[in-house]
């Protein structure tokens, strides 16, 4: 009878731990496939893939422009200059691909990834700077333009077609992934307004004659050239969106921002990579 | 010396007073992009010059008809999301985006629409 109930509490233990698993792994792509459905309830038409182009998916005048525009985009000899950092060796002698898995090359969807050694989410600028670090380098800053911008703009380029590919897997980055979901879904500023209320109520909406993008597919383009040539980081954007809700925006690499593009990344997930573009 | 500089303190203010804060009328402050902005959400299909705005917001149009209590027109004004945890609409008088002088000249506004 003993041992009857102690392997009842194994087995109850071991099933639990197994639930535990499967709710942790289940609760971002429950998240993300809610969002698929929505945008697919609301926009019947709109195909999944069509998603990267964001707020032009919704104009086809927008989008012609745009197709005309990306004929020859107004900003390669930016991307030029990301391509000579790129290939300009490190103090060590080695350069950025040989530092990175499979050369730098269509690995750019995996990013952010949450590293359980370090506790925290990792973006793909921190991985650059982590390979200059290792290879006797100073690190950039984290929201410099000029520099690691560059980099990371030439570098997704070569990711260009990959499918994001997030994972959240363990306490550590489930948690990470929450606190993300939480600044997407918090109201801040004097306008009161949430990430989600914009990008996943009213999206597709106009406020006054601009279209609001869906949250689904807005992580698969940066850095993005704006009007132009000023090169625009996802989390540069993020600070745009804070400033204009009245909202105290943070540093680019910012532990919240890290894990809102954690979190905003992984909504992208099975759709492909495109960098970088034109956006006005 | 010190009466001059009185006399120009009074001009200037008397300047002040009589140019476009205190001109400032509901119809102003409701299309200012960095107050009211009301046409950022809302159209006003009854005035010509409001022209390219926002649909998240319903029509702003038979306003007496529809808010026949001036209070809860204030309010919703005020804080929308006190009677609607859900709306989108910015809480003009809770957060300080408008004072409470140019709420109710928003208001008077309103109900000419």
């Amino acid at each position: 009878m003993k041992k009857i109930a102690k392997q009842t509490y194994i087995a109850l233990a071991g099933l639990s731990v197994l639930m535990g698993t499967v709710s942790a792994s289940a609760g971002p792509e429950e998240d993300r496939l809610k969002l698929v459905a929505h945008f697919k309830n609301k926009f019947p038409d709109l195909k999944f893939d069509d998603y990267i182009y964001s707020a032009l998916a919704f104009d086809p005048d927008a989008k012609a422009q745009y197709n005309s525009i990306m004929e020859f985009p107004p900003y390669t000899s930016e991307l030029d200059k990301g391509a000579k950092l790129w290939k300009t060796p490190l103090k060590s002698g080695k350069t950025y691909a040989d530092c990175l898995p499979n050369g730098g090359k269509m690995i750019a969807g995996n990013y952010p990834i949450f590293d359980d050694a370090k506790g925290k989410v990792v973006t793909l600028e921190d991985t650059i700077n982590d390979c200059r670090v290792a290879n006797g380098e100073e690190a950039y800053q984290i929201g410099d333009d000029k520099t690691l911008g560059l980099i990371s703009a030439y570098m997704r380029t070569l990711s260009d077609g990959m499918k994001m590919n997030i994972k959240v897997e363990g306490a550590g980055a489930l948690k990470a992934y929450e606190d993300g979901k939480r600044t997407f879904y918090g109201r801040v500023g004097q306008l009161n307004f949430s990430c989600g209320n914009c990008h996943v109520d009213n999206a597709g909406v106009r406020i006054r004659s601009e279209l609001l993008s869906p949250v689904i597919g807005q992580a698969t383009h940066w850095p993005a050239f704006r009007g132009g040539d000023k090169l625009t980081t996802l989390q540069e954007r993020y600070k745009g969106c804070q400033y204009d809700v009245r909202h105290t925006p943070d540093k680019p690499g910012s532990t919240r921002y890290n894990n809102l593009e954690y979190f905003h990344s992984y909504l992208s997930n099975g759709l492909e990579m495109k960098a970088s573009v034109f956006r006005k | 010396m010190r009466k001059r500089a009185s006399i120009i303190t009074g001009v200037i203010a008397t300047l002040l007073a009589s140019s476009a804060y205190a001109v400032e009328t509901g119809k102003d402050i409701a299309f200012n992009r960095s107050k009211g902005n009301c046409l950022a959400c809302h159209s006003m299909p009854t005035l010509p010059d409001a022209e390219q705005p926002g649909e998240s917001g319903p029509p702003l149009i038979a306003m007496l008809a529809r808010f026949p209590d001036r209070a809860v027109l204030r309010a919703k004004i005020w804080d929308a999301t006190a009677t609607n945890s859900g709306s989108f609409m910015p809480p003009m008088g809770k957060h300080q985006v408008l004072t409470e002088a140019e709420i109710d000249k928003v208001v008077d506004f309103l109900y000419g629409l």
